[in-house]
């Protein structure tokens, strides 16, 4: 039965009624009095050098304050990354600078140029129009292979090459591995490409700089994930400005998937042009502008091999793969393809060695970093492509195959350096099974058939390391952060209670989850409880929300602190009651001494604390507010088992899902209805990569699906309803709350529950077609028919 | 610079705009309603959707010259003036039908025109007719469940929670 409140209810969303209304406060929805507009003067070239950039006509344009130019910036530093992969040599990767405004070079469509400041929008787009740039092109670095080759021109001229790094996993494994396969009963050998992504939250970034000449204070008002990153990032490396006189604020934010983690050129932009010329300015993205400013994300090209025995137990898994970093390097990119990546190659089985070699590329184009799910999609989607293929090969059940090789005792230590708590594959497998409607499959086939179409089941199962992540051991692999989390629960005199979290919501409903948590420990109502986060003014610190950490993290720094209320709580009462602290219980917002008839409620003790007349003064401050910071000691595992249902029309190749199916192991989950949210939206993601979504560039560097005319997102006639659960939970061994994290567990599983699934279809129609690459439109497709 | 006047959820509205403004431009800066959005520059997304005379139009594709005497209702006109969501609204919030909350105004503007035109459309009748709102969050399951819902149909046959 559903609860009424607290952890694992359904509670409705409070956050729901301002975005309803038209009453949210996003960013673009801040107007500072006096502010001017900037508008950046974009390359339109992939590559070239930068000979001169020519402001006078724009600067005497109408309404024009200052134009800036790289030049402005030379004194100023670049964008910083936050890891440093080392490679298989023990180097250090390769790390070229990222000015704020192109110097000396374009190295991207879409690198800024010039900046205009205006007193309108339109005066700067308007003036930024009459900026003479002169630029010598250069060819454009496109292909990873090809940019590895001796010769190659270069994308940074002072790097040795276009590779940021050659990196192996476990490289003492290397040879074992290839033995492995050599002497395998049975390799499966499949390349494939995953397809590059534009993020696309539906909100542009935006961002608003502030600066008051007389304290020395800036503010940035941003589109980000974690407005305290950026404080760090922009203010210790960017900009100089101290933690104490820079403010971010990160307000009601639409949508991020990662692509609001990092720090941009244009939020530093922003904020040094507001001190300079003493007014706010306002940025606001276009979507043209975005597609080619964002960061994006995947872009692998690998090669897998999966080596089995003569009875179908996996021995090796070896893989290979390119990965573009574009033009620059992101803020957490080196670590994408390695560490989010290369760990999560053993997915849910037994394989007992594993070697990931991984080549970081420099081309022209737009940057890129995480996108929802960030490594751990990319590993999934070839791992269990391949183990689709090997089942085709060997004429095995797929998920027989899966199923005999399952990790099947926890704790397991990988041979990839992670070590699952805790978790059970053949549970999900169970419900997915029976979720999918396996038996009435065939039925279902007939009557496409009778229809003229084909129809194909394509099932996969997926692992992702969340709950990132433990602080000294991302440190050993080059983070240059950690990743804990804080929370501040703050008790007011009456009782009601505001919790500072540090991780940031913009779309998973914190606001209505964590007070559940709270309410839960403390046996009060949610609604005496309220989450701030946002602003770097208000939490005490905060690493943010990415890498499905919130709870897991976020929720755990919350629960720590709130532990220490009760502890303070539970002093004051018995103090109160005259009674030992030992005795006391807190149950449904009330103290009782055990055993007695005695109690105080939660507001008479929270006032206590405000009005200490009758306190124990001289053991306990007054006042009820705690912070704890919560480093999580191992990552978490959520794991499921995924099955997609398509039928493909034979004679256009279009591709429609049917069904698709999520059993999902997320461990205990605080807000089902949020839960299933979360996948749902996952799903979508994962399908729009499948099916839909492309970040074409063509040989001259031009993103040619650089709008909505283009890029094609998944719409509401895309996708069918989804059957979602989330009832098998094995709970997280380590975190206070036993909870694993949800966002990205629907992007990771669903590519390769498609893609399986077009294969299966095109099999079973009697088509000799083992791989098509994402998207599988329908030209891919019907390619794939005509043999 | 022109003159602009037009009502705006039920008030009077007016104001000075260059022949250039987009109607979602003068809503957004000059009336400061700020829960229309713009999502993207090529009238695909839908978050601007708004009422224009009661028919459902993209904000993003109307210069506000164009709407010299008209009637428009925005998101912030829907709800009954002592903040009683109306029922697609509360239908949105019953069944989890937004996340971010961006593409939401829009939705909840091309939900009540299609229940106006269409008083309980099938599910694919919801679908076809949401093309022009996109939605990042919800992979839209929850969005046609709450507008199935909102037109009095019976949802709990679809996929719990």
């Amino acid at each position: 039965m559903p609860k009424d409140g607290g952890i694992g209810a359904s509670s409705k969303r409070r956050e729901d009624v301002r975005f309803l209304t038209g009453n949210g406060n996003y960013t673009d929805d801040i107007n500072m009095r006096g502010q001017a507009y900037v508008h950046f003067l974009r390359s339109d070239v992939a590559h070239g050098t930068l000979k001169s950039v020519d402001t006078k006509a724009a600067e005497g344009m109408p309404g024009v304050l200052r134009v800036f130019t790289g030049a402005d910036f030379a004194e100023v530093g670049g964008l910083p990354c936050g890891w440093q992969v080392t490679d298989r040599h023990g180097e250090p990767m390769q790390e070229p600078g990222h000015p704020v405004l192109a110097q000396g070079k374009v190295r991207h469509v879409g690198d800024p140029i010039a900046a205009v400041v205006a007193e309108s929008r339109e005066q700067a787009r308007d003036a930024a129009e009459a900026i003479e740039v002169d630029i010598d092109e250069l060819p454009a670095v496109m292909d990873m292979k090809a940019a590895l080759a001796d010769g190659s021109t270069k994308v940074h001229d002072d790097l040795t090459s276009n590779l940021c790094y050659d990196w192996g996993f476990v490289e003492e494994n290397k040879d074992a591995v290839d033995a492995a396969i050599k002497s395998a009963a049975h390799v499966t050998t499949l390349e494939l490409k995953n397809n590059r992504l534009v993020p696309n939250a539906m909100e542009p970034r935006v961002a608003v700089g502030d600066y008051n000449r007389s304290t020395d204070d800036s503010t940035l008002y941003t589109t980000s994930q974690n407005p305290h990153v950026i404080r760090l990032l922009m203010g210790a490396f960017v900009l100089g400005i101290p933690e104490h006189k820079l403010r971010v604020v990160a307000p009601d934010v639409g949508g991020g998937f990662g692509s609001k983690i990092y720090h941009y050129a244009e939020e530093a932009f922003c904020t040094f042009a507001a001190k300079a010329l003493n007014r706010p300015v306002k940025w606001t993205c276009s979507r043209s502008e975005a597609f080619i400013s964002d960061a994006h994300g995947r872009d692998h090209v690998t090669k897998i091999e999966l080596a089995l025995d003569a009875d179908n137990n996996f021995t090796a898994v070896r893989t290979e793969t390119y990965a573009n970093m574009g033009a620059y390097l992101s803020t957490f990119a080196p670590s994408i393809p390695t560490w989010l990546h290369g760990t999560l190659m053993a997915g849910n089985y037994k394989t007992p060695v594993i070697y990931v070699n991984v080549k970081a590329v420099f081309t022209n184009t737009v940057p890129v970093d995480a996108y929802r799910g960030a490594g751990r999609p990319e590993a999934t989607y070839q791992l269990e492509r391949v183990i689709d293929k090997a089942a085709r090969e060997l004429g095995v059940d797929p998920i027989a195959l899966r199923r005999q090789n399952f990790v099947t005792e926890f704790p397991y230590a990988t041979p990839v350096a992670v070590e699952y708590d805790t978790g059970d594959y053949n549970a999900t497998m169970d419900k997915l099974l029976e979720m999918a409607d396996m038996s009435g499959f065939e039925a279902r086939l007939a009557e496409s058939k009778k229809n003229g179409k084909l129809r194909g089941l394509g099932v996969n199962c997926y692992i992702e390391a969340c709950g990132i992540a433990p602080s000294n051991l991302v440190g050993q692999l080059g983070a240059r952060a950690g990743l804990y989390e804080s929370a501040t629960v703050r008790v007011n005199a009456t009782g009601g209670i505001t919790v500072m979290t540090g991780s940031h919501s913009h779309g998973q409903g914190h606001e209505t989850a964590f007070p559940q948590v709270v309410a839960d420990m403390l046996g009060i109502d949610e609604s005496m409880i309220e989450i701030e986060h946002g602003d770097t003014d208000k939490a005490p610190m905060g690493m943010g929300t990415y890498g499905s950490r919130s709870i897991a993290v976020g929720g755990s720094a919350m629960v720590r602190a709130t532990e220490k209320i009760i502890a303070k709580t539970k002093k004051i009462a018995a103090h109160l009651m005259e009674a030992s602290e030992a005795d006391i219980e807190l149950k449904d917002g009330q103290f009782n001494v055990a055993g007695t008839d005695k109690s105080v409620a939660w507001g008479d003790v929270t006032l206590a604390a405000y009005v200490p007349h009758n306190y124990p003064l001289e053991e306990i401050e007054p006042g009820l507010e705690e912070t704890a910071f919560y480093d999580p000691a191992n990552f978490t595992y959520p794991a499921g088992a995924y099955a997609c249902e398509v039928e493909v029309d034979p004679d256009t190749g279009k591709v429609t899902i049917e069904r698709f199916a999520a059993a999902d192991d997320f461990g205990n989950v605080i807000n089902p209805m949020i839960v299933s949210g979360q996948v749902h939206g996952g799903l979508a993601q994962g399908i729009g990569q499948a099916l839909l979504e492309n970040a074409a560039y063509d040989e001259n560097g031009q993103l040619l699906s650089a709008s909505y005319m283009d890029y094609a997102m998944p719409r509401a006639d895309d996708v069918p309803f989804y059957s979602v659960d989330h009832s098998c939970q094995t709970p997280c061994t380590h975190n206070p709350l036993g909870v694993k994290g949800c966002g990205e567990a629907g992007a990771i599983g669903s590519p390769p529950a498609v893609v399986n699934a077009v294969v299966d279809a095109l099999q079973r129609a009697g088509h000799d077609v083992t791989h098509i690459d994402m998207p599988v439109s329908p030209s891919r497709v019907w390619a794939a028919m005509q043999g | 610079m022109a003159q602009v006047s037009m009502t705006v959820n039920g008030k009077p509205a007016s104001g000075e705009i260059e022949g250039r403004t987009l109607l979602v431009d003068f809503i957004r800066e000059n009336l400061n309603l700020t829960g229309t959005h713009v999502g993207c520059d090529t009238s695909q997304c839908g978050a601007c959707v708004v009422h224009v005379d009661g028919k459902a139009v993209k904000a993003c594709t109307m210069f506000a010259a164009e709407a010299e005497g008209a009637e428009v209702t925005t998101i912030e006109g829907m709800a009954a003036d002592d903040g009683t969501l109306n029922p697609v609204q509360q239908a949105f919030q019953d069944h989890h039908g937004l996340q971010c909350g961006f593409c939401t105004p829009g939705m909840v503007m091309s939900a009540s025109a299609l229940l106006a035109e269409n008083p309980k459309p099938s599910e694919a009748e919801i679908r076809d007719y949401l093309e022009g709102n996109i939605c990042r969050c919800t992979g839209y399951h929850n969005i046609v469940k709450a507008i199935l819902a909102a037109s009095g149909q019976d949802v709990s046959n679809i996929a719990a929670e």
